[in-house]
């Protein structure tokens, strides 16, 4: 027999965001079921067994898994009834029923508000359309980090690293410390695409090359991966002839970018065209009432803590719903302008405070952030797009917006 | 000694045949030669599973039949073979969309020329479901089409399908009935006496001795014949290139999109794939040098899919949908037609070459010509078909497309149902269990067997799994497990 169970609010995913948003809900007295596909909580913290988790979030320099653990401790006091190895095949939003398969049976759970907080995926190899053979030696970065970090295998003897996202800095490091020769990260952009303390810590204390608006314009290898041909690319980042260098090497690590996992959840739920995530307000809330998005399927955070900080929004949303608290009738849009590429939330809402968070769509030497409804600006230096700007708006502040019937974001570049 | 007087000495002894390489032709041929009481077959392959090779990297389209002049083996055989599908469904379990195929053009008076044409070729091959369609009716089939497509020829027979699990489940079959498969061992020479092929030495060393050999390595059919002093029609291959587009493109696309045919082929298209995705391609270039390994895209011919897909269905190529490109080579010769033929001086050689396409919806109709027009009608050879035969494979479970009720039921008995492995696909472990267990001992043949991988995260959450079951399973390390062909490993070895 199939078994249904009730709850007053569902997690889906168990990572940084998931675990936040189930503890949270649980200390408004909730109860709380937390869904995880993979056999343990803590999604892609797992596998950064590096330094540099929960400065804000714990107050405290953590790794991927102690952070992790941390969550799970709290929500296990709190009695979060979390089910690991639950992979959700179906949501229907309207009706708040999810249905789960796991080894343990196919189920249904109702609920009365549900979190989604399913992570991003990598993109794979095939997506950036690279010429050249198919051979084995081409991975992801979260999929080395996996065989490295947890299943203690090197991928192979020397590599080429292509993108300059945080997790290609930071495996290029690993590989290094591991017994591989790294011979070079390049980046498709005229500037990196990870922090730029990772650049100093995991590149230039280990003598790694980075060649920006460089690219792998071909592939060579028909069983392993024996050599990958790199380019430079003009503007428009079309390769340049005559600039091919090749590299030996056997293995080459993507890491080349998230895409927010919001495939196959529902069709019902909207997205944001440029996040790619789901478009939620500022309560985390998405356009079905009483369906929640927290973390990286929202849109790809650089920091842990700002997923963690916007599950917990989430989570306590999710429980003020379930018991009948709240309702968002009155929502007001937040527009992209100038120099803005990320942006969350994309609505607003007078149920919680506003935290703004914004990537600029190129470096930018000092510029100021202008919220033109507020009256508001806030300057900066040395900006650049792989750190997410955050700010953080009151209630009292916000009342303007309601006034004038949204929010207007842009970034001015100044001399 | 049969083999000195072979054919006449049937009754009493076992003829044994070798096919040579483990495509969509051979494995087919085999799976029909194994239900024969007088036969006693063998299927050599190279690679380490059934339809690794051609029949791996095609547009899986089951082509209506009316390309090809009445004349040719290529039109007589499309036809009939694609009628054939409908049994091997039940047969081999094997999936069949019968989406029905869309040929458009603009439909000046030159374009309705062509496609009546086409039409008028279909009705002498027998091809059955076509219809010439104009204007709203065009779009009533293919909503997103551009609208300067006015005038086309639909077909409903043709389809797609998944052509190396029509591979591989007819040697499941087959080695059901009795024959032998060998993966992972080529021919790599040939025993010729007295104007007769006696046999095959094998990469490992092995020997192996016959009666009647049969030649269907694909890419490689003049080097087989080479061996055995057979001279065959020389092949150019000619690449086609692909891109995968992800599960969201299939809105847009119902069935088998074809702009009007030209010289170098059947233009590039679009199609939806078995699996739920959508096939962009292929392109048509001919290699300069024979190179049957020579599966490297090229920037141009990407660049082309793009432009091209975009003709027909303008937004298709969306940059965010993009989640794979590949390649295969199609076996050209000069006569253009398939190659089906006993050797005129080595006569117990059977050459099956020039397998272009339509060749994947041919296949199950070349085993019949085979085994009726060369091995009974030419050769002479009385088949007795065995008293008692396994008709069909086990249908195989997918998660993905039973009831949620029904994957209920079968967690309950088995919890390996419920613990899903391959998130995109929604393959369980039990599948790659099976897989595992029925042969596949590399990371591209659990993919090819299970759709692990296959999808949109083009197996970055699901390959350590994957190996990690296989490694489980059969106690093959980790770091010795490879992705598809020998040099192909996976990892270099444990961190210090
Ligand atoms: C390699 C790497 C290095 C990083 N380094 C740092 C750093 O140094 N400092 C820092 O602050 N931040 C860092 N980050 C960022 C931060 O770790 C992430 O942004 C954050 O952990 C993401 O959390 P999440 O909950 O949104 O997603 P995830 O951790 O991806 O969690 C999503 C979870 O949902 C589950 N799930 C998905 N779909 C389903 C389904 N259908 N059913 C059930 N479960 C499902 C997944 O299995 C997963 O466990 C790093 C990130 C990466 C990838
Ligand atoms: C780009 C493209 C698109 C196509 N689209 C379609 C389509 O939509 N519809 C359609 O009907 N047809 C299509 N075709 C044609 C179809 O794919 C082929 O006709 C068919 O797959 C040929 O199968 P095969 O068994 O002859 O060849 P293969 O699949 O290549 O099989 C030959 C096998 O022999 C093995 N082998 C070779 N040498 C040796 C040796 N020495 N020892 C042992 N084994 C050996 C190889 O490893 C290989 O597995 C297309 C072809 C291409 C290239």
């Amino acid at each position: 027999m199939m078994k249904g169970i009730n709850t007053d609010v569902l997690v889906i995913g168990g990572g940084a965001g998931g675990m936040a948003a189930a503890l949270s809900a649980a200390r408004e007295k909730s109860d709380v079921i937390l869904l995880e596909r993979e056999n343990s909580t803590g999604g892609v913290l797992n596998q950064c067994i590096h330094n540099g988790f929960g400065l804000h979030f714990y107050k405290e320099e953590l790794t991927g898994p102690e952070f992790a653990d941390k969550l799970f401790n709290e929500m296990t006091l709190d009695r979060v009834n979390i089910i690991s190895e639950s992979y959700v095949s179906e949501v229907d939003v309207e009706n708040k029923t999810v249905r789960v398969l796991s080894p343990d049976g196919a189920y249904e759970i109702y609920a009365k508000a549900i979190v989604i907080a399913t992570g991003a995926r990598e993109r794979p190899f095939g997506a950036l359309m690279i010429p050249g053979d198919r051979p084995s030696g081409i991975y992801t970065a979260g999929l080395a980090q996996r065989f490295v970090n947890l299943e203690n295998r090197l991928p192979g003897k020397r590599a080429l690293i292509l993108g300059s996202g945080d997790i290609g800095l930071i495996m290029a490091r690993r590989l290094v410390l591991e017994g591989m020769k790294v011979e070079a990260v390049v980046e498709r952009m005229p500037f990196p695409g990870g922090l730029l303390r990772n650049i100093v810590q995991c590149l230039e204390d280990y003598n790694i090359p980075l060649y920006l608006s460089h690219t792998v314009t071909k592939t060579v290898g028909r069983g392993r991966l024996e050599k990958v041909e790199v380019s430079e690319v003009d503007e428009n980042y079309n390769p340049i002839p005559g600039t091919e260098k090749i590299y030996d090497v056997d293995t080459l690590i993507l890491s080349a970018g998230l895409i927010p996992q919001v495939e196959d959840i529902s069709d019902s739920l909207q997205l944001d065209r440029v996040n790619k995530g789901y478009a939620v307000s500022n309560s985390c809330e998405t356009n079905i009432d009483g369906i929640y998005a927290a973390g990286n399927n929202v849109a790809v955070f650089d920091l842990v803590d700002y997923v963690a900080a916007e599950g917990w929004v989430a989570g306590r949303h999710a429980a003020l719903k379930s018991k009948g608290g709240e309702n968002n009738t009155e929502k007001y849009p937040v527009i992209r302008g100038k120099n803005v590429s990320i942006l969350v939330p994309s609505y607003i809402d007078f149920n919680e405070s506003l935290r703004l968070y914004l990537r600029i769509s190129k470096p930018i030497e000092h510029g100021r952030v202008i919220l033109k409804e507020l009256n508001i600006e806030k300057k900066f230096v040395d900006g650049v797009p792989s750190e997410m700007i955050q700010m953080v708006l009151n209630k009292k502040k916000m009342e303007l917006i309601r006034e004038k019937g949204g929010l207007f974001v842009e970034v001015v570049e100044d001399e | 000694m049969h083999f000195l007087h072979g054919f006449l000495l049937f009754l009493e002894v076992k003829m044994k045949i070798l096919v040579i390489g483990g495509g969509i032709v051979g494995s087919l041929l085999t799976k029909e030669l194994s239900k024969y009481e007088n036969i006693d077959v063998t299927l050599v392959e190279a690679n380490y599973d059934l339809g690794a090779g051609v029949t791996k990297a095609n547009s899986a389209i089951l082509h209506g039949g009316y390309d090809d002049e009445p004349s040719t083996l290529r039109a007589k055989l499309c036809a009939r073979g694609n009628k054939m599908y409908d049994d091997l469904v039940d047969e081999l379990g094997v999936p069949v969309q019968r989406t029905g195929s869309l040929v458009v053009s603009e439909g000046n008076d030159g374009d309705k020329k062509k496609i009546i044409e086409l039409y008028k070729r279909g009705i002498a091959n027998g091809v059955s479901g076509m219809k010439i369609v104009e204007g709203e009716e065009l779009r009533k089939i293919e909503p997103y089409l551009s609208p300067v497509f006015k005038y086309g020829l639909y077909c409903s027979s043709a389809g797609i399908t998944e052509p190396w699990i029509v591979a591989i489940n007819s040697g499941r079959l087959a080695e059901s009935n009795g024959a032998e498969i060998m993966l992972g061992d080529r021919v790599v020479g040939g025993l010729v006496r007295n104007k007769r092929a006696v046999s095959a030495v094998l990469n490992s060393g092995k020997k192996i001795q016959a009666d009647i050999f049969i030649n269907c390595a694909g890419l490689y059919y003049e080097e087989i014949a080479k061996y055995f002093d057979v001279e065959v029609e020389k092949v150019l291959l000619r690449k086609g290139e692909y891109l995968l587009l992800d599960k969201a493109a299939k809105q847009f696309v119902n069935g088998v999109i074809f702009p009007l045919p030209t010289k170098m082929g059947k233009g590039k298209l679009i199609l939806p794939t078995i699996d739920g995705g959508v096939f962009l391609g292929p392109t048509s270039e001919d290699l300069k040098s024979f190179d049957p390994e020579d599966l490297a895209t090229t920037r141009n011919g990407l660049e082309e899919i793009l432009k091209s897909s975009d003709e027909l269905v303008p937004g298709i190529s969306k940059f965010n949908w993009i989640i794979k490109s590949f390649a295969g080579l199609r076996p050209e010769t000069e006569g253009k037609d398939f190659i089906i033929k006993r050797d005129e001086e080595i006569s117990n050689f059977i050459t099956v070459g020039g397998i272009r396409s339509p060749g994947l919806t041919a296949a199950p109709a070349i085993s019949e010509y085979v085994i009726n027009e060369i091995l009974n009608g030419q050769m002479n050879i009385k088949l007795i078909k065995k008293e008692k035969i396994v008709e069909r494979i086990p249908a195989k479970i997918r998660v993905r497309e039973e009831s949620f009720e029904r994957i209920s039921e079968l967690i309950e008995k088995d919890e390996l149902y419920g613990r899903i492995i391959c998130q995109c696909n929604q393959v369980s472990e039990r599948e790659i269990v099976d897989a595992v267990h029925s042969g596949a001992r590399t990371i591209e043949s659990v993919k090819l067997r299970t759709r692990a991988g296959f999808g949109r995260c083009q197996g970055g959450f699901c390959t350590w799994k994957v190996a990690k079951i296989i490694s489980r399973e059969t106690g093959i390390e980790l770091e010795e497990l490879i992705m598809n062909n020998e040099n192909s490993y996976l990892l270099e070895g444990k961190v210090r």
